[in-house]
């Protein structure tokens, strides 16, 4: 996993809310046994005008003019603003691949869908919560002025406006050294094994039926 | 001391170890594997070296992408014309093969939605912690057990630790009280308990179902219910242990037999919430309240009842929902106003996860014996949750009511619930559907989804537009 320590990065502003996993990456692009490559079809059916395919060029496709991140004054975003309960829908781990792929490395809303909060930072995509007050000044900021970056400090846990503004944050301590250090918890889990063993030798013993195969 | 929750209870029995940041290693003791969640996370296994830590924890089915009509599952993988579907499920097949997992295969009767299959084989049993790299796992709560859906990360996770690692949720309780009328399901409960919550709702809570209700309801009723508390955005669903879960356990290919049956009943016994337990919150609902309910927009929380209108815009509760009304009228092809039974359908769909079980199929059929699907009704499909709720239901006799009503009798599988098959509805098609979300695009796109009972949809079939089934 790619470790976040500091990043700078131009804003898009995601103006809806209840942004659901299907929209930000629709089910035909779950066919792939791939966990890249999904950043072209991100918010595919709000970007296109057409259908999407998988595993088609998407270089041709009629765009939707109107769509925030078809605008070229959001080219190269890395931040993605957006509104309450953002993620929401199925558990699917593609909806923070595609996001990744595309660009971004932090989303920041008043609240996300638990499972999609948990997969970001799986996948060193930085998920913020602000509340709901700030979000709106962010997305008024932004669509005030062209080409507006934040820097999101997360050793410091501050975000920086453009006009020197500390925006504070709260992120889970142990997410957080995952994230920094780029590792893998996996790994970490592991150290635990004989814990693991042993919990598992005294389930065994007290419920064994739980260990029958079928 | 206040007494605890049932989530409470289940929490404390998994934990392995709690850290200083809050969080903690839950051990799991169920994980099922479907295909399109999966194949990265073996990739990850194979990338580290690293084996499953408990083989006989896991157990594997393709559903999402299999094809449902007879003739293309005939010649099982190779009658998957999608090429990019057929990767997907010999994907699963080989890992599984690899890493030796347990696989109900294409050909295999056992085979179905993972979410029908767990329960129907006695693979989630009460007290079990129960994951899936699938929202819907939820379903398996029904059985007092603490199931929740992950992602493919934590798939891979699960296979290399056997554990997870988790922060302690809230306590919700929903407690539906009275005695449901006549026609009204699990699944009309359900969304009307989404309607009142709303999809954010259950947000960093476990949602347990109570009350009297609840307590007659059958573990198909429950398990509905339980299936959409995502949808209320709770990871987690639960009800608590009783005689209709032991007696639906009873006897299936995984649970427990003689001694060990008695020993579990023991533990079983105490895997309900305590009279003096305290949850964070608690919305009550008066069970003679809950009408047949009907989806109109694109959120499950945009549902009314079956003799009311669609909302206007004066009926959202801020600003948001305003916008995202509008937003669903454009799309659903709706007016603020219109009568929900004025509401013509393209297709119906009974199926999924939600609505796929005996007694659902049970529900359509009685709705469905000696009637006829509309004319201006171009499909309506039946779609069995397993192999073994086919054959059930064919025992039943339940598949020639619904071929002669001029239904279609599939194979198991997701089918239309999310279209990753050839089951899609066309651009602008209205579809009544007993699957659980209508988001854009859903089951195809540019479709329009609406959220009903199996009972529901196949009164809709016959009329051809939304009915009332309490007058039916
Ligand atoms: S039936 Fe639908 S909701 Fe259920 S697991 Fe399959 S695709 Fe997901």
């Amino acid at each position: 996993m790619k470790a976040f320590t500091v990043h700078t990065g131009i804003v898009a502003p995601m103006d809806r809310a209840n942004v659901d996993t299907d929209m930000i990456i629709p089910k035909q692009f779950l066919k792939s046994i791939k966990r890249s490559g999904f950043g072209p079809n991100l918010f595919d059916e709000l970007r296109y005008l057409d259908e999407g395919q998988p595993d088609a060029d998407n270089s041709g496709r009629p765009l939707n003019p109107d769509f925030v991140l078809n605008q070229p004054r959001y080219a190269g975003a890395s931040v993605l603003i957006a509104r309450e309960n953002f993620g929401c829908g199925s558990s699917r781990e593609h909806a923070p691949w595609a996001l990744e792929d595309f660009g971004f490395r932090v989303v920041i809303a008043p609240s996300y869908a638990d499972i999609f909060y948990n997969n970001c930072f799986k996948n060193g995509l930085l998920p913020i919560v602000l509340s709901e007050a700030v979000v709106d000044g962010l997305f008024k900021a932004v669509s005030g002025s062209e080409g507006y970056a934040l820097t999101i400090d997360l050793e410091k846990q501050l975000i920086l406006t453009p006009d020197d503004q500390d925006i504070p944050f709260e992120v889970d301590a142990f997410r957080k050294y995952c994230l920094l250090n780029g590792f893998d918890d996996i790994g970490l889990t592991l150290q635990d094994a004989d814990d693991i063993r042993q919990y598992e030798a005294a389930r065994r013993e007290s419920s064994p039926w739980l260990f029958n195969a079928g | 001391m206040a007494g605890k929750t049932l989530y409470d209870k289940l929490w404390q029995q998994h934990v392995v170890k709690e850290r200083d940041d809050g969080t903690a290693l839950i051990y799991i003791d169920r994980q099922l594997l479907h295909e399109v969640t999966s194949p990265q996370a073996f990739e990850g296994l194979r990338i580290a070296g690293r084996k499953p830590w408990r083989l006989d924890a896991n157990l594997a089915t393709p559903d999402h992408n299999v094809p449902t009509t007879a003739v293309e599952r005939e010649s099982g993988v190779d009658g998957i014309v999608d090429p990019v579907s057929k990767i997907q499920v010999v994907t699963l097949d080989s890992n599984c093969d690899e890493f030796g997992i347990t696989e109900f295969k294409m050909k295999d009767q056992r085979q179905g939605i993972v979410h029908v299959v767990g329960p129907e084989q006695g693979a989630t049993l009460p007290g079990m912690t129960v994951v899936c790299g699938d929202s819907h796992t939820a379903t398996h709560g029904a059985f007092a057990a603490l199931a929740h859906g992950i992602g493919t990360s934590e798939v891979e996770h699960v296979l290399a630790t056997q554990c997870l690692i988790q922060r302690k949720m809230k306590n919700l309780l929903i407690k539906v009280d009275g005695e449901l009328g006549k026609g009204i399901t699990g699944k009309d409960v359900v969304l009307h308990v989404i309607g009142i919550i709303g999809t954010a709702g259950g947000n960093g809570c476990a949602m347990e179902f109570g009350g009297s209700a609840i307590r007659s309801m059958s573990m198909e009723g429950r398990m509905t219910m339980c299936n959409m508390a995502i949808e209320a955005g709770a990871r987690v669903g639960m009800v608590a242990f009783d005689e209709i879960t032991a007696e639906y356990v009873k006897g299936r290919p995984y649970a427990p037999t003689a001694a060990q049956w008695d020993m579990a009943m023991a533990a079983w016994k105490d895997l309900v919430s305590d009279d003096d337990a305290v949850f964070d919150k608690v919305v009550e609902i008066r069970a003679e309240d809950i009408k047949p309910q009907v989806t109109w927009g694109t959120s499950p929380e945009m549902v009314t009842t079956i003799d009311a209108t669609v909302p206007t815009l004066d009926d959202a509760r801020d600003s948001a929902q305003r916008a995202g009304f509008e937003r669903a009228y454009d799309y659903m092809g709706l007016a603020a106003g219109q009568k929900i039974t004025d509401i013509k359908l393209d297709r119906v769909f009974i199926g999924s996860c939600t609505n796929s079980r005996i007694e659902d199929l049970r529900q359509a059929a009685d709705i469905a014996k000696g009637r006829q699907v509309a004319s201006s009704v171009m499909q309506a499909l039946v779609v069995p949750g397993s192999g073994l709720v086919k054959a059930q239901a064919e025992q039943e006799g339940l598949d020639k009511i619904f071929i002669e009503a001029g239904f279609e009798w599939r194979e198991p599988g997701c089918s239309m619930c999310l279209a990753m098959n050839a089951d899609k509805l066309g651009n602008g098609e209205h579809c009544a559907s007993t699957s659980n979300r209508n988001f854009e695009g859903r089951q195809g796109y540019g479709g329009r989804t609406h959220l009903v009972s199996p009972a529901m949809a196949a009164a809709a079939a016959v009329a051809g537009h939304f009915v009332d089934v309490r007058e039916f």
